[in-house]
């Protein structure tokens, strides 16, 4: 199968899959991009959430255009970015020319009722698995615990709390 | 018209920083407050179906409004201009980025940045727990979910799918319990 195709078919299903945010997706993204294709390195994965925190835009498209660029130059960035638009654009038409039929289905709320709790979990398994990478030495681990104290408990803002780690890491690294 | 919508939602796609909530509240100030092209309490039930569909929610949120305002055309238009700025800037960090990514300067900073991405999940995940209020049973649900994507091959599409369909059913049976 030709890249471009792999491209396309990887991020219509992320974009198919992923429901309650960027981070929810995190666990079906790491296993379609590094585990089935090995497109990347764990540490390039980590580098890349980092740079989708600090530039504009949901981290799903993010992620697409970096590595569709990645395996296939600009036309792969292309395909991967409209593959994992096209679900939404596939559903919000639905949505739209038959709107009445879903707005008063219960069905669709017991559905997100039963996925809320799914959807913690795979954040918290996002993060668990970026840990194991990132997390190398006891220095790391407390830049992780300062900066988690800044956010959780200061509302520091993201795009500061990768500034304020990145000069962490420069001095004690 | 449509010059103008590809502005406005290129305008969100650029300078909402910090994934796609963010940008809600923006398309908001731009469609509702400034542009007054869509009224607040059909804007609040725009964003609970766009909440509820897979996919990016500010993109899902661009696309209705431009169904609402130009059809499928607006739509098409909508999409594209809020997804094209990302697009742009991480194209160009592409290029740039890893060609200078054995730099020892950047490899130090980066052994910074990633605990970091740790500590923004963490706080996520701490913050929705907080918010959601989700305890006993489905406290539990979440903590096996990720148990399963920790220690073993199973895809969180099954996950996913299982909670999803295992709602239907159980509150379904429930409510039919109430009504018998």
């Amino acid at each position: 199968m030709s890249n471009i195709l792999k491209l396309f078919l990887s991020f219509f299903k992320i974009g198919a899959f992923s429901f309650g945010g960027g981070y929810a997706m995190l666990p079906l993204m790491k296993e379609t991009v590094i585990d089935i294709h090995g497109w990347m390195t764990n540490s390039e994965f980590i580098d890349i959430l980092a740079i989708s925190e600090m530039t504009p835009g949901p981290i799903a498209i993010n992620m697409a255009t970096f590595l569709g660029y990645r395996v296939s130059g600009i036309l792969g960035s292309i395909v991967a970015t409209l593959s994992v638009i096209l679900p939404s654009f596939i559903v919000m038409s639905l949505i739209f020319y038959f709107v009445n039929k879903f707005k008063n289905s219960p069905y669709s709320d017991y559905f997100f009722r039963g996925i809320r709790p799914i959807v913690l979990g795979l954040i918290a398994s996002a993060a668990i698995s970026v840990a194991m990478d990132a997390y190398v030495d006891l220095k790391s681990v407390i830049i992780s615990l300062i900066i988690f104290y800044l956010v959780a408990f200061k509302k520091l803002n993201a795009i500061y709390a990768i500034i304020l780690a990145g000069l962490m890491g420069l001095m004690v690294y | 018209m449509l010059l103008d919508m590809f502005m406005t939602f290129f305008k969100v796609g650029a300078f909402t920083i910090g994934g796609g909530y963010a940008m809600i509240p923006i398309i908001q100030e731009e469609v509702v407050e400034k542009k007054s092209w869509i009224e607040e309490e059909e804007f609040l039930d725009i964003i609970a179906v766009a909440q509820g569909s897979p996919g990016p929610v500010a993109i899902n949120t661009s696309i209705f409004v431009g169904y609402r305002l130009k059809g499928l055309r607006g739509a098409i238009t909508c999409m594209l201009a809020t997804a094209l700025p990302s697009f742009l800037i991480i194209l160009l960090i592409a290029m740039v980025f890893f060609q200078h990514r054995n730099n020892p300067v950047v490899e130090k900073v980066f052994f910074g940045i990633r605990p970091a991405v740790v500590a923004l999940i963490g706080s996520a995940v701490y913050k929705m727990y907080r918010s959601s209020r989700i305890k006993g049973m489905r406290l539990l649900i979440a903590i096996l979910s990720t148990a399963i994507i920790v220690f073993t091959n199973i895809s969180p599409i099954y996950l996913i799918l299982a909670g999803g369909i295992g709602a239907i059913l159980y509150y379904r049976n429930k409510e039919r319990d109430v009504q018998s």
